[in-house]
């Protein structure tokens, strides 16, 4: 018995200490799925890039209210967010073609300066276990995901640029 | 070990398991109700009182290999959705791997050719709509701007396979990858192709039966700056089957969409023919089973709930349509901006049916490409205009004008046409830094039907867990004095990064519940649901 619990102790020091030491391996990268650009041709997601820089990357659609909030809300404070950290937005769209024809005018109507893309089928939001939407990933500089949230309410996008400006200093958001 | 077998209790072992399993992640949700019996709304005696939905997806990716598995549970399923859902499975299951440009799906895989006219495979959850496939599917870069994919297999038909094989390979080349004076051109081509079989054994003892049955289509995509063209056209080969009331007509479709956009503004503009084309694998198949294709309707996906009582599906045995899109920016600092600008989006479309001539032969009809039917299917004009008041309030009006065919969009004889006028109008309102107010109120008026409703909501949030709601919709204007029922309905909800737990408790109105153009007939309900969602 004794035995058993030196070697739990042991185990909890000695994973403290990996996890410490090997934290970023820990994380989990995106995966590489083809979607589309808003010019019609493909784009592979292993090819987002920020320099670097950390990158929001947010599944939403024409059709979801809740996602248009929290669009419009970055949307108000993103000028501020992109000089304080250097911030990119992705905005993925899951709408298919039913809708998708409305995505462009709708960010341009908007008045959007996100990076946008097309999920038409849903491949991306499927490897990246996404249920519903709005559902926001924030990846570091390694493009690996430190956070993600699902739903909107107004106010939650101050806690993802708190989020952004520890990423943004090279630390890790606590959950 | 002790640590082991209670994880929780020592979180080093956890952090140890899960550097080892980084390569995992998965999804779940579950979605539960209790039904009441209630002969006013028309709600019927479920008898097993409470039934649940669920499912549990799992995904392992390790550099080019991925392979993912889906637990479904029907105990038994909700209202609503097909019965034949029944019981638990682990029904999806696939393994993928990509090398040398080559990528093999072994297994179950969602695939969409070009815009979907005559194959797309895909789940929606919350329709129970789920024609995945199961088989062998390829797909392949010989060169930059050239895809190829290819794929035999069968189809899902809820627990089960249907009985044909479908056959597809669809094509691809990106014209500025490819061709050396248009690489670097502002202006972007895209050619695409696609070509479907299917196989089924003819087992009529009177008619006979294609077997096999091919569609084919081509596409174009042409971008440059702010506009672009989309377009795809289909051709199905004779396919008599229960939805075309077996008839050997060919099927057509075609599908146009153009787009100019500049920061500020955007114009949408689409077209749509379709004939015959509903498409399946199963030729006695019908509503939302063992389809092939997706015929994406052109009406404004509507999202205010009165505007969701008459929503317009697809007609795939025949119709033509157009819908026009609008949104404009009125700046800031302009008469019409205000100080923070306005947004206006405006959307009309109009369907009808095509123009056909009986034949009395075993084509059915003939009917000419270019002329439109007389049969008014559905018209829509929506006025949306989105105004920030203040730092913490904004405020969005609608006006929404519907023409409605009851007996084409639902089926039914002799309840003819609604004609409906909406007024919304929907206040955001920021209290603080975490509290925030969302009220709607709707009416909608009209003669036809159960006549004039009102809808009124109030939505709580606090964030970043908590969200709070309530509506009532009433049928104050119903002809049948009984009928006039308050639907009420209050829900709570708790999000946690990604997990969302919501218990709602109320009555829900008979109707049809719509994604992306597909619909369910969804039967009045009242009780007490629970919705949990998460994912890892």
């Amino acid at each position: 018995m004794k035995k058993t619990v030196f070697g739990s102790v042991f185990l909890f020091l000695f994973s403290i200490a990996l996890d410490a030491g090997a934290q970023d391996k820990s994380l989990p990268t995106i995966p590489g799925v083809n979607v589309k650009s808003m010019d019609g041709s493909s784009f592979n997601t292993e090819d987002l890039e920020n320099d670097g820089k950390p990158i929001i990357l947010s599944f939403w659609a024409t059709w979801c209210k809740p996602c248009i909030l929290e669009l419009n809300a970055i949307a108000d404070v993103y000028t501020d967010w992109q000089e304080e950290t250097g911030v990119k937005l992705v905005a993925m769209s899951i709408d298919d073609t039913r809708t998708s024809s409305m995505v462009g005018p709708m960010v341009n109507g908007k008045g959007w300066d996100y990076e946008v893309y097309l999920d038409p089928n849903g491949d991306f939001k499927r490897a990246m276990n996404v249920n519903l939407v709005p559902h926001t990933f924030l990846l570091n500089g390694n493009k690996q995901i430190v956070s993600q949230h699902t739903t909107f309410a107004p106010g939650d996008e101050e806690d993802l640029f708190e989020k952004v400006k520890k990423v943004a200093g090279g630390g890790t958001p606590q959950e | 070990m002790l640590c082991i077998a209670a994880g929780i209790l020592c979180p080093g072992t956890v952090l140890l398991a899960q550097q080892g399993i980084s390569g995992i992640h998965g999804s779940f949700q579950m979605d539960v109700q209790q039904y009441t019996e209630d002969s006013v709304i028309g709600a019927p005696e479920v008898p097993e009182q409470v039934l649940a939905n669920s499912f549990l997806n799992l995904t392992y990716s390790s550099g080019k290999f991925s392979a993912g598995l889906r637990y479904e549970s029907f105990l038994n399923a909700l209202q609503g959705f097909d019965q034949r859902y029944e019981g638990n499975y682990f029904l999806f299951r696939y393994v993928t791997y990509n090398n040398d440009g080559l990528e093999v799906t072994a297994g179950n895989f969602y695939e969409q050719f070009g815009y979907g006219l005559i194959f797309r495979s895909y789940q929606e959850w919350g329709l129970g709509y789920d024609n995945a496939m199961d088989g062998v599917r390829l797909r392949y870069e010989p060169a930059p701007g050239v895809m190829v994919k290819g794929f035999i297999a069968k189809q899902r038909s809820f627990f089960d396979y249907g009985p044909g094989i479908v056959r597809g390979i669809d094509g691809e080349i990106r014209l500025n990858d490819l061709i050396r004076p248009m690489t670097g051109k502002k202006t972007n081509v895209t050619l695409g192709g696609s070509f479907i079989s299917k196989y089924q054994s003819d087992d009529d003892p009177l008619l006979k039966l294609p077997e096999n049955v091919a569609a084919y289509a081509g596409r174009l995509d042409v971008a440059r700056g702010g506009f672009s063209f989309g377009g795809e056209y289909a051709y199905k080969m004779n396919d008599p089957s229960t939805v075309n009331n077996l008839i050997y007509k060919e099927g057509q479709a075609l599908f146009l969409t153009t787009t100019y956009t500049k920061k500020g503004y955007g114009v949408t503009l689409r077209t749509k023919r379709l004939d015959n084309m509903d498409f399946r694998s199963d030729r006695t198949a019908i509503v939302n089973n063992l389809n092939l294709n997706f015929l994406p309707a052109i009406a404004k996906s509507q999202t205010y709930r009165l505007a969701t009582i008459y929503p317009y599906a697809t007609q795939p045995n025949g119709e033509a349509g157009v819908q026009a899109d609008v949104f404009y920016r009125f700046k800031p600092k302009t008469k019409l901006g205000g100080k923070y600008g306005t947004n206006v989006a405006l959307s009309v479309s109009g369907i009808n049916s095509i123009d056909t001539v009986r034949t009395g032969d075993e084509y059915g009809y003939t009917s000419d490409f270019f002329s439109i039917g007389d049969v008014a299917f559905f018209r829509d004009v929506n006025v949306e205009v989105n105004k920030k008041i203040n730092k913490n309030l904004k405020l969005i009006l609608t006006y929404i004008n519907q023409v409605y065919n009851i007996d084409v969009g639902q089926g039914l004889v002799g309840k003819g046409t609604v004609y409906a006028d909406l007024g919304i109008a929907e206040i955001q309102y920021k209290i603080n830094r975490r509290h925030s107010l969302r009220m709607e109120v709707q009416g909608m008026f009209t003669e036809q039907d159960m006549g004039d409703w009102a809808m009124a909501l109030v939505e709580y949030t606090i964030s970043p867990h908590w969200f709070l709601a309530v509506f009532d919709e009433y049928n104050y204007g119903n002809k049948d004095e009984d009928l006039r029922i308050h639907y009420y309905s209050a829900s709570i909800g708790y999000t946690r990064n990604v997990t969302r737990i919501a218990l709602g408790y109320g009555k829900q109105r008979e109707g049809l519940l719509c994604v992306g153009g597909v619909c369910r007939q969804v039967p009045a309900s009242n009780g007490l649901s629970l919705s949990v969602s998460s994912s890892f």
